[in-house]
């Protein structure tokens, strides 16, 4: 498989040729591939695995089109490592799509560890999505540090488009100063023996500051689901909320821990979480319209992970 | 032409009988209401006609279009063409309109989803990508739920409490979308406890205590389930309303 193919899998070769739409396209540890946009500097190094990768915004600047990192791996056997450091300046806004590709991993290792600081009043948009090899054998690590600075707003999408998930460990906290939003989303579907891990964290900070975390995971066959969630309110009119949903199918296992931590009298922080099987009047439902059971389950999964 | 006969049918749960016995025929393309106070059995026999889980288990037999469908689960009873509405239609998380209404079509799905969302008075382009959740009304859902029953052209279709959470210029949708169901040769069931309902039926069984009580045309049953039942003061106590049990 060529850096093309990656570049389609991940629906890419049409932004790759367009001059106005920055990007940075890694295959393993090299540089295939970059362009940057006014305002925009990506700067990208080769170290052993992997690249290091700075992303600085010009303040006041708003990306107009959706900046495309594309982190491929064609090998069968790899480790790739990702150094990823993000500064976003004050009031300026960026909309990320990090495009993991791993169509024909065996053993591939996916290691990213990033730190990002989204400047005042700035606006961070950051959306994963992995495209996978059905034979799981893919670890990804991804962990991020994430700082949000007064008014800035944040909000990520983990998810997985096609192939098995294999072995996921997600590791990010984010803290929020003054006036801050922040929004985390994960959404995973697991089957035979893949690993889900996903411990997600926020700091409210700030006064005011404002923070959601949403875990959407299946599990089925033999896949095991971990999930913790902890945020934690330090400051006056902080506002959090909590919101896990697993679905197990088979002999899948799933848990889920929410931890909500409240340190100041006018803070709020809520949690919802649930685990369990397809709800039986949303089965019913489908199967009444002729849907069979294995279909209609499909389907109710397919919208909780939309 | 009786399209589906229930024989004598009996059902109870942790040694209450819920249902005693109950025999009724309903004719292929006619409107048929099933009427009572709340709690004389009405939504339970719904659920055993669809065959919902816990609700198989029954005394009697369930003969549609000549053949027992008894101990059938309700994919297969689907399959059959049988299908049902809830009174309170379940919440899809992130399912879109669009996707839920063509769950079961056949053939061109797109055409049928925006044909159906017609018919029940909705605008397509307004719902085909939002979710079936809480986002939206308990009326918005009722309606998209019937949609979706529209969309697979059934042959026979049990509406619980169809008037439930519906305001009065929606509730116009649901009774316009029961006539094209009964057009379309469709066998329809009500059920209901509402006189608005009942009137859109063309043939009604008045259920007491797990049992008919009586049957026949709206006019015959509807004076005397308004008469005697509205408000009933002995539910499931037929004798004591002074009817002959």
């Amino acid at each position: 498989m060529s850096t093309d193919d990656i570049l389609k899998a991940a629906s890419l070769h049409t932004a790759i040729k367009d001059k106005d739409t920055a990007r940075l396209v890694i295959n393993k540890d090299k540089i295939v591939d970059s362009n940057e946009v006014e305002g925009l500097q990506v700067t990208a190094r080769q170290i052993k695995d992997g690249v290091d990768i700075h992303i600085r915004l010009r303040e006041n600047t708003r990306v107009k089109k959706p900046v495309h990192l594309c982190f491929g791996v064609t090998h069968k056997k790899a480790v790739q490592k990702i150094l990823l450091d993000v500064e976003i300046g004050e009031n300026s806004t960026i909309n990320i799509f990090s495009h993991c590709v791993f169509p024909n991993a065996i053993d591939v290792q996916h290691i990213m560890d990033a730190k990002i600081k989204v400047g005042k009043n700035a606006r961070y948009f950051y959306t994963e999505r992995h495209i996978h090899s059905e034979e799981g054998g893919i670890k990804v690590r991804p962990k991020a540090r994430i700082l949000l600075e007064e008014g800035a707003r944040l909000k990520t999408i983990f998810e997985l488009l096609s192939g098995r998930v294999g072995s996921i460990d997600i590791d990010y906290e984010t803290t929020c100063l003054k006036d801050s939003v922040m929004e985390m989303t994960a959404k995973i579907d697991g089957r035979a023996d893949d690993v889900i891990k996903i411990k997600e964290a926020g700091n409210l900070e700030g006064v005011n500051s404002r923070g959601v975390l949403i875990s959407k995971v299946a599990v089925r066959d033999r896949a095991k689901a971990e999930i913790y969630n902890k945020l934690v309110a330090n400051a006056e009119y902080a506002r959090g909320h909590v919101d896990c949903k697993e679905i197990i199918q088979g002999d899948g296992q799933a848990s889920a821990i929410p931890i909500v931590e409240v340190n100041n009298p006018r803070a709020q922080v809520t949690h919802e979480a649930s685990i369990g099987s397809v709800d039986s009047k949303q089965l019913q439902t489908l199967m009444s319209r002729g849907l069979p059971e294995d279909k209609a389950v499909e389907l109710i999964i397919e919208g909780l992970l939309s | 032409m009786g399209v589906l006969k229930v024989k004598n049918i009996k059902w109870s749960i942790d040694g209450a009988n819920i249902l005693n016995g109950i025999n009724m025929d309903f004719k292929r393309g006619s409107v048929h209401a099933i009427i009572g106070p709340n709690g004389v059995g009405k939504t339970t026999l719904g659920n055993v006609i669809m065959g919902l889980d816990g609700y198989r288990d029954f005394e009697g037999d369930l003969v549609f279009n000549g053949r027992s469908i008894k101990g059938q689960d309700i994919y297969q009873r689907a399959k059959k063409g049988i299908t049902m509405a809830w009174q309170e239609p379940a919440r899809f998380e992130g399912l879109k309109v669009d996707k839920f209404i063509g769950a079961g079509v056949k053939g061109n799905k797109g055409k049928a989803v925006e044909d159906a969302l017609e018919k029940v008075g909705m605008n397509p382009s307004d719902y085909f990508h939002r979710a079936v959740d809480k986002n939206l009304s308990g009326g918005e859902r009722k309606k998209i739920e019937l949609a979706s029953i529209l969309a697979i052209e059934p042959k026979l279709v049990i509406l619980d409490e169809p008037d439930s959470g519906i305001d009065v210029a929606s509730l116009q949708n649901i009774f316009n979308a029961v006539a094209y169901l009964k057009k379309q040769g469709t066998t329809v069931i009500l059920i209901t406890h509402s006189m608005e309902v009942l009137k859109h039926s063309e043939y009604a069984f008045l259920l007491c205590c797990g049992a008919v009580l009586k049957e026949g045309s709206v006019d015959e049953i509807g004076p005397y389930f308004e008469n005697r039942c509205l408000p009933c003061e002995h539910v499931n106590e037929p004798e004591k309303n002074g009817a002959r049990v």
